[in-house]
C-alpha cells in the first residue's frame, strides 16, 4: 500500500532515487581513484602540479615548425608538438576533402569504367586499417625510394628521396606588404559579391563576380610585386656530397618521409568516406528539383552550381565535419612511425622523461578534446550559414 | 563531303568500322606497350608516338558516337562509356591506366615472386617474397603463443564456427538457446581454454597471445561488451532525469572527443597509478576495458540516432498499454531503434575491428604487431611490402565480408514494402 503511494504521488521522489545512486556511485569512484593517486605519487615523491612545463626539456625533435631544440621548456616541445599535429590534419583535410569530393562525384558519372573505378576505390581503401595504410606507405612504398644521389629529379627544383622530399624555400621580401594585399583582395571580393547579390535581387541585372574575383585575387597581388617592393626568390636544394658515399642536398625546404606518410595514407583514408558523404548528398537531392530547375531554362553547369549544390551540402556537411573530427584524431597514429606529433612529443618522450603520467596524458587529452570542439563549432557555424532561411 | 559529315544513322556502314578499328588499335598499342614492351609506333617521332594511342582511341570513339543508331549494343556502349567527348577522354585513360599497371603487379605478386623454401637467401627474383609470409605464418596467426598448445585456440575457433554455422540451418525456437550460449556461456569457455591455468591446461599468460587470433579475440570481447553499454549510454542521454542525461552526455562527448590512441596510452601507463598499490589488472584486460569504453560511446551516439528518429507515437501507444520505462525500451522502441540504425552499427563494429592493432602501444602485439616484429628481425629485413600487403589483404577481407554482411541484414530486416 505504501509502496503504490510513494510509485504515483511522489514522482519527484521517485526520480530523485536513481540520480542520486547515479551521482553518489560516479563520485565514490572518483574519490577512490583520487586518493589512491595521491598515495601512489606520494610513494614515488611526486607531487601533482605542472610546474614541469618550465623545466628544460633536453631532447630533441626531428621536424619543428618553430625554433626548437633541447634547451627549450617542455611546454615549447608541447607546442611543437601541437603545431605539427595541426600541419599534418589541416594537409590531411585538404587533400582528404579534393580527392573526396572528385571520387564521390565519380561514383555517379554516367560513365561506366569511371563510377567502378571510383567504388572499389572506396571498397579497398575504406576497408584496410588505416594503421597498415600508414604502415605501408612508410616501411614499403616510401623506403623503395632512391637515395639522394640519384633522387626522382623534378625539372631540377624539387628532389624526391628516400631520406624525404626536398623542395625549394620561398625567401620574400616585404611579406607582410603582400599578406596585406591578399587579405584587401578578399575584402574587395566580399564587398564585390555582396553589392552584385543586391543588384541581382533587386534590379535582376548579373555581375559576372566569379571572374571579376579571380581578377582581384591575381591582380592586386601583383602590383605589390611591381610597386611595392615585394619579391620572391628561390632557394633550390643542392645535392651535397658529405663523404664519399653520403650525400644529402642543402638548401630549400626538407619534407620528411613520416609526414608524407601519414598525410598520404590520413587523406586517402579519410576521402573514402568523404566521397561516401558527397555521394549520399548529392542522391538526397529531389529528382523533382533538377527537373524544375531544368524547365525554368537553365544549363547542366547553372543546375549543379545553383540548384544542386546548395541542397546537397547542407546533407554533406554534418556527417562531413565528424570525417574532420576523425582525420584530427586519428593524425595521432603519428607515434606509431615517430611522427613527431602531440602524441609522440608529449605523452611519448616527455611523458617517459618526467614520469607525470597523470598531468601529461590529461593535458594531452584535453587538447584533443579543445581542437575537436573548435572543429565543430567552426563547422557548426558554416552549417547554420548553409542552412535553409526560411522566411 | 561524305566522310566529315556528323556520325549519324546515315554513314553508321562507314564510321563504325573504322571507329572501332580505330579503338582496337589505341588499346593494341598500349597493350603491346605494357605486356611486351612493344612499341608499334616507333617509326613516329616520340613525343607524338606518346599520344598516338589517345588521339587515335579519341577519334574512334567520336566516329562511333551514333545517337539512336537502332544497333542495341552500340547504344548501350555509347550511354556507358562514351556519352561525350569528355567521358571518351576519361574512358580511354582509364583503360590505359588499368594495362598499364597489370603488367607490373602480376609480375610483384605472382611471375617474379618466390613460393618455395624456407629462408631470404630462397627469394631470387624481383617480385614479392612468400616464403616470408610461409615461414611466420604460424606466428602471424598465433603470436607468441607455444607451438605445442597452439590446439586449444584452434579448438576454440573450432566451436565457435561450428555454433555460428549449426546456428543457421536449426529451428527458429532453437535458435535463442545457440545465441543465449554464445554470448554468455561461449566466451567464458573459451577464454578459460586459451588462458588455460585448470582443468590440466598449461597456463599461458596473456602477454605471449598475439597473431591474427589475438584480433578476433579482442573484437570479439569488445562487440560483445561495448554493445550494452553503448545501448544504456544512449538510452542514459535521452533520459528526462537530469543527472543522468548530463553524466552520460559527459561521458559520451568525454570518450569521443580524444583518439583511441590517447586512451590507450591512459589505460598503460596512467590507470595504474588510480588503483591500490600492489594491485595488478592484466595488460590485455585494461586494453579490453579501453577499447570498449571508447566504442561504446560511439555505438551510444548510433543507438541515439535510432531513438530519436522514432515517431513519438510509439513511446505513446506503448505507455498506454501501461508499460513502464524498461519494458517499453526493451519490447517497443529498442527492437524498431536498433533495426533502423544497422549500418551504423555495422559501421562501428567495424570501426573497432580496424582499431585493434593499435593496441601495439602498450606492446600487445596482433597481426600488424607481428608483421612489425618479423620484418626487423636481421635474417628477414626488408620483407615490408609483403608483410603490410598480406595484412591489408587480410583485414580487408574480414572488413568486407562485415561490410557485405550488415548489407545483406539491412535488406533482410527491412520491414518497408
Amino acid at each position: 500500500m505504501i509502496f503504490k503511494k510513494f510509485n504515483i504521488e511522489n514522482k519527484k521522489a521517485r526520480d530523485l532515487i536513481p540520480q542520486a545512486i547515479t551521482v553518489l556511485a560516479l563520485l565514490s569512484v572518483i574519490i577512490y581513484f583520487a586518493t589512491n593517486a595521491q598515495i601512489n605519487m606520494g610513494n614515488r615523491g611526486i607531487s601533482f602540479g605542472f610546474g614541469f612545463l618550465n623545466q628544460e626539456a633536453s631532447f630533441d625533435i626531428t621536424f619543428s615548425m618553430i625554433e626548437y631544440d633541447g634547451s627549450h621548456s617542455y611546454g615549447r616541445a608541447f607546442l611543437v608538438g601541437l603545431l605539427n599535429t595541426i600541419l599534418v590534419s589541416v594537409i590531411g583535410i585538404f587533400f582528404a576533402t579534393i580527392l573526396g569530393v572528385i571520387v564521390g562525384i565519380s561514383r555517379l558519372s554516367d560513365n561506366y569504367l569511371i563510377a567502378k573505378v571510383a567504388e572499389w576505390y572506396v571498397e579497398i581503401f575504406r576497408n584496410i586499417p588505416l594503421i597498415l595504410q600508414i604502415f605501408f606507405w612508410y616501411f614499403a612504398a616510401l623506403r623503395a625510394l632512391p637515395l639522394p644521389e640519384n633522387g626522382i629529379n623534378f625539372y631540377d627544383i624539387s628532389f624526391l628521396t628516400i631520406k624525404g622530399w626536398y623542395v625549394p624555400k620561398f625567401i620574400w621580401t616585404n611579406f607582410n606588404i603582400f599578406l596585406l594585399s591578399v587579405i584587401a583582395a578578399f575584402i574587395a571580393i566580399y564587398f564585390v559579391n555582396s553589392y552584385a547579390t543586391k543588384q541581382r535581387e533587386q534590379f535582376g541585372k548579373q555581375i559576372p563576380t566569379t571572374i571579376i574575383s579571380f581578377a582581384t585575387l591575381i591582380l592586386l597581388p601583383l602590383i605589390t610585386f611591381f610597386f611595392l617592393g615585394v619579391s620572391l626568390t628561390f632557394e633550390y636544394p643542392v645535392l651535397k656530397q658529405l663523404s664519399p658515399t653520403v650525400f644529402t642536398y642543402a638548401g630549400g625546404v626538407s619534407i620528411i618521409p613520416e609526414l608524407i606518410a601519414l598525410a598520404l595514407a590520413l587523406s586517402m583514408y579519410t576521402a573514402t568516406f568523404i566521397a561516401e558523404n558527397v555521394r549520399a548528398g548529392i542522391l538526397g537531392v529531389g529528382k523533382g528539383q533538377k527537373e524544375a530547375a531544368a524547365s525554368i531554362g537553365l544549363n547542366k553547369n547553372q543546375i549543379l552550381k545553383l540548384v544542386v549544390m546548395p541542397q546537397a551540402l547542407r546533407i554533406i556537411i554534418p556527417p562531413t565535419t565528424n570525417q574532420y573530427l576523425n582525420l584530427t584524431k586519428n593524425s595521432s597514429l603519428a607515434a606509431a612511425i615517430a611522427y613527431p606529433d602531440i602524441v609522440l612529443v608529449f605523452a611519448g618522450t616527455a611523458l617517459m622523461q618526467t614520469g607525470r603520467a597523470i598531468e601529461i596524458i590529461s593535458i594531452t587529452m584535453l587538447t584533443y578534446l579543445t581542437l575537436s570542439i573548435s572543429i565543430s563549432i567552426f563547422m557548426n557555424w558554416y552549417n547554420k550559414k548553409m542552412a535553409i532561411k526560411e522566411k | 563531303m561524305n566522310l566529315i559529315a556528323k556520325p549519324s544513322k546515315e554513314n553508321i556502314k562507314t564510321y563504325v568500322p573504322i571507329g572501332f578499328s580505330l579503338v582496337s588499335l589505341s588499346i593494341l598499342d598500349v597493350f603491346a606497350n605494357a605486356f611486351f614492351n612493344l612499341n608499334l609506333m616507333a617509326f613516329l617521332p616520340s613525343q607524338l608516338s606518346y599520344l598516338l594511342p589517345l588521339i587515335l582511341g579519341f577519334i574512334g570513339f567520336y566516329l562511333i558516337r551514333i545517337e539512336f543508331s537502332g544497333v542495341r549494343s552500340l547504344d548501350i556502349l555509347n550511354k556507358n562509356i562514351n556519352s561525350n567527348n569528355f567521358n571518351a577522354v576519361l574512358t580511354l585513360f582509364t583503360i590505359f591506366i588499368i594495362i598499364k599497371s597489370i603488367p607490373p603487379m602480376l609480375d610483384w605478386f605472382i611471375l617474379e615472386a618466390n613460393f618455395v623454401g624456407n629462408s631470404k637467401d630462397d627469394c631470387t627474383g624481383d617480385g614479392a617474397c612468400w616464403v616470408f609470409i610461409k615461414v611466420w605464418f604460424n606466428r602471424f596467426m598465433y603470436g607468441l603463443y607455444p607451438n605445442a598448445e597452439q590446439w586449444r585456440i584452434n579448438t576454440a575457433f573450432l566451436i565457435l564456427f561450428t555454433v555460428v554455422g549449426v546456428s543457421f540451418f536449426v529451428a527458429e525456437r532453437l535458435k535463442k538457446y545457440f545465441i543465449l550460449f554464445l554470448v554468455f556461456v561461449f566466451p567464458f569457455l573459451g577464454i578459460k581454454l586459451i588462458s588455460g591455468g585448470s582443468f590440466g591446461l598449461e597456463y599461458v599468460e596473456s602477454a605471449a597471445w598475439g597473431g591474427l587470433s589475438l584480433t578476433f579475440i579482442i573484437s570479439a570481447f569488445a562487440i560483445l561488451f561495448c554493445f550494452p553499454i553503448g545501448v544504456i549510454l544512449a538510452l542514459g542521454r535521452r533520459s528526462s532525469l537530469p543527472a543522468i542525461k548530463y553524466i552520460s552526455i559527459g561521458f559520451i562527448e568525454l570518450w569521443r572527443g580524444v583518439p583511441l590512441i590517447t586512451v590507450l596510452f591512459m589505460s598503460a601507463v596512467m590507470f595504474p597509478m588510480f588503483l591500490p598499490d600492489g594491485t595488478f589488472i592484466d595488460k590485455l584486460i585494461r586494453v579490453l576495458i579501453a577499447i570498449t569504453l571508447f566504442e561504446a560511446a560511439y555505438m551510444a551516439e548510433v543507438v541515439r540516432g535510432g531513438l530519436q528518429a522514432l515517431p513519438k507515437g510509439q513511446y505513446e501507444a506503448a505507455k498506454s498499454l501501461g508499460m513502464g520505462y524498461w519494458r517499453m525500451n526493451a519490447l517497443i522502441i529498442l527492437p524498431q531503434a536498433l533495426k533502423l540504425v544497422i549500418p551504423g552499427i555495422a559501421n562501428t563494429l567495424l570501426a573497432l575491428v580496424k582499431d585493434t592493432p593499435l593496441i601495439f602501444v602498450v606492446g600487445l602485439m596482433e597481426l600488424a604487431g607481428m608483421i612489425g616484429l618479423a620484418k626487423t628481425n636481421p635474417k628477414w629485413l626488408g620483407m615490408a611490402m609483403e608483410g603490410y600487403v598480406f595484412a591489408g589483404l587480410v583485414f580487408w577481407i574480414i572488413c568486407y565480408a562485415m561490410s557485405r554482411y550488415s548489407q545483406n541484414l539491412e535488406k533482410k530486416l527491412s520491414t518497408e514494402r
